[in-house]
């Protein structure tokens, strides 16, 4: 997994509330076999219209999404992340995301920043006119307008995006312990293991 | 010891590792594997040349894509065609079980695995899909996981989580005639929202709830994830023993002895501490359906679409949900007229719903006004179980489709669509922008209350409508 540790950039004010991964990637898109190319199925009904905020020139290439409360809710896809990614998104910072997008974002590197809806606002207004910094070494966002808002994330996610962990091969190094485990419930409950 | 839920047990049964930061490493017992979720999964397999740790644990099937009929011909979208022959390859390669499209056994992965026993009390249970609550009915802790996720049960066999707080929905009292679970999930959701059960997994406990079938509760559990929660659980008691003996994958013999001594342990204790409780009085539920965008956004049928709101980025939200949906504040509930009538989903697909459904269905039939109306069984034993009962005599002569199992028109993967700006009474769970097809309109409903719908042509109070 690509390690991440801090990205500076334009940032896509978009705001909405209670965005679904149905919005995010519709489930016609979920039919591909591969992670790669969902970016031009992402937000596919928003983006219909021409006026949309992701197709604006200004955001072009924009590597931070501000959203609002409740992000990605709905479906388990990793689709949703993938797609957000493959936008060139490294990061959203909104004021809470739902607990399976959350899960399957740090599993791909897109840092989820969580802040008060009042320094969503502000930053949605920062981000029209200037660069915001997701800094996860510092644990702050800041602006180029001089906004300085700190904010906390779950110690291991951190540690695992800021180092670029792959969690099968952090799990490997358990195999005594998932051993032990297996061997209890052969013990204990002989029917776990029966089919 | 200090006092424990039932997350809290069957969590703690299943610790191998404790990280210094809180995080666990969790033994997973159950994985249920579709086609849509697992192709990357197999893929990162492949590419690290991994193999799967307990391929015996695990068992799969087609749904979300599958087409409900002519499944004796090929199936048409070449995109869905394939994701189907790779899930069998990668199982074939991999040494995993499947059902495939045309098993008696084939259906939706939340109906199959309580169906088949492989869903079990006190076990952990993931699939790549968010209803995986569902199976917490029967007392499994079970939760949804995306695609990295499925490639790490695929190789260890656990999970690295962190630990969810502890919620308690108490429902006390009588359900109302024709309430049903759906009724109080929908009204559940309205109460704390879609973002009210995030970061918990929720008991649901009371009266009520002792009350309720299996299949009931099966329902319950799969809305709370439209709660926001991760895993919905309600207490496994004398009628989920009775559900899960002699099914085909539960234990036997001495081992049934063993596994429901244990089971018997599984509740939360009296003074068990829950970070947050909703107490809810079940004779206050009407039926109830959805006017918005967002299962939150729903209304007792005898009520009315809301005014809109005085906060201006509510009102906002609730604007562009109302123009989608094609309605204005004020119109009563029961004057929203009904295109499309689909009865089926991970939701409300199993016998039990096609009973309640078929109830008020029989001797009527479907208004002319009605373009469609579907009845998806959750599997194929569903279908032949309510085939053997006449249940599909009742439904086509009243002029519905009977259809094969699978997720169909709840997510519109397959064929089944609701065309752009009809509008849908659905026994599903999201009524998101777009959800069953472009610009579809999705009314959530529960089974009684789509039957009654279709024959009436118009969201319709079940209640007013006696079963003949």
């Amino acid at each position: 997994m690509r390690p991440f540790r801090s990205v500076t950039g334009i940032a896509v004010p978009f705001g909405a509330k209670n965005v679904d991964t149905d919005i995010i990637i519709p489930s016609r898109w979920l039919k591909v076999i591969t992670r790669t190319g969902l970016g031009q199925g992402a937000f596919e009904q928003l983006r219909a219209d021409q006026a949309n905020i992701f197709d604006q020139p200004r955001y072009a290439g924009a590597p931070i999404l501000i959203a609002g409360e409740n992000f990605g809710c709905g479906s388990s896809r990793e689709h949703a992340p993938w797609a957000l990614l493959d936008m060139g998104f490294r990061a959203v910072i909104a004021p809470s995301f739902a607990d399976i997008f959350s899960s399957n974002s740090a599993k791909n590197g897109l840092a989820l920043i969580a802040l008060p809806q009042e320094a969503i606002d502000r930053l949605l207004a920062a981000a029209q006119d200037g660069t915001v910094t997701v800094d996860l070494e510092a644990n702050q966002v800041t602006t180029d307008a001089g906004d300085r808002f700190p904010f906390v994330m779950d110690a291991f996610r951190r540690h695992c995006l800021l180092e670029g962990l792959d969690e099968i091969g952090l799990i490997a190094q358990r195999e005594a312990e998932i051993v032990a485990h297996e061997t209890r419930l052969r013990s204990e409950r002989r029917w776990v293991g029966v089919q | 010891m200090t006092a424990r839920t039932l997350y809290d047990r069957i969590w703690d049964d299943h610790v191998i590792a404790r990280q210094d930061d809180g995080t666990c490493l969790i033994g997973i017992d159950r994985h249920l594997i579709h086609e849509v979720s697992t192709p990357q999964a197999f893929e990162g397999l492949r590419a690290a040349g991994r193999r799967l740790r307990r391929p015996e644990l695990t068992l799969a099937m087609p749904d979300h894509n599958v087409p409900t009929i002519n499944r004796d011909k090929p199936i048409e979208d070449p995109q869905s065609a394939l994701q189907l022959k790779v899930l069998e390859e990668n199982c074939r390669d991999f040494g995993i079980e499947y059902y495939e499209m045309t098993a008696p056994e084939q259906g939706i992965v939340h109906v199959v695995g309580p169906e088949q026993g492989f869903t079990l009390p006190g076990v952990t249970l993931v699939c790549g899909d968010s209803h995986t609550s569902t199976h917490g009915a029967l007392g499994a802790l079970a939760f949804g996981i995306g695609t990295s996720e499925i490639e790490t049960v695929f190789a260890t066999q656990a999970l690295l989580l962190g630990k969810s707080r502890n919620m308690a929905v108490r429902v006390d009292g009588v359900l109302g005639r024709g309430i049903t679970s759906k009724d109080v999930a929908l009204h559940l959701i309205a109460k704390i929202g879609t973002a009210g059960g995030t970061g918990h997994v929720i008991e649901f406990m009371g009266s009520a709830i002792d009350a309720m079938s299996i299949e009931a509760r099966m329902t319950l559990c799969n809305m709370a994830i439209e709660a926001g929660a991760r895993a919905g659980l309600v207490a496994p008691d004398e009628k989920t023993f009775a559900y899960v003996k002699g099914r085909p994958r539960a234990p036997q013999g001495a081992d049934w002895d063993i596994a429901l001594a244990w089971w018997k342990t599984l509740k939360s204790d009296p003074d068990a501490l829950f970070d947050a409780v909703i107490e809810i009085d079940a004779a206050t539920i009407a039926p109830t359906v959805t006017w918005g965008t967002s299962p939150e956004d729903s209304a007792p049928i005898d009520g009315a679409v809301p005014a809109i709101d005085a906060d201006p980025v509510r009102a906002a939200a609730m604007g562009k949900a109302l123009d989608y949906m094609g309605l204005t504040p004020g119109t009563p509930m029961a004057e929203i007229t009904i295109d499309q009538i689909f009865i089926g989903s991970c939701t409300n697909s199993r016998i039990e719903d096609l009973r309640d459904a078929a109830a008020i269905v029989r001797g009527r039939k479907v208004a002319a006004s009605v373009k469609r109306a579907m009845v998806v069984p959750g599997s194929g034993l569903v279908k032949l179980q309510a085939e053997a009962e006449g249940l599909d005599r009742i439904f086509i002569d009243a002029g519905f489709e009977w259809r094969d199992p699978g997720c169909s028109m709840c997510l519109g993967m397959n064929p089944d669509k609701v065309p752009a700006g009809q509008r849908c009474a659905s026994t599903s769970n999201r009524n998101f922008v777009g959800r069953q097809g472009p610009g579809a309109r999705t009314h959530l409903v529960s089974p009684p209350m789509a039957a009654a719908a279709a024959i009436t042509g118009k969201l319709t109070d079940v209640r007013t409508l006696e079963a003949i």
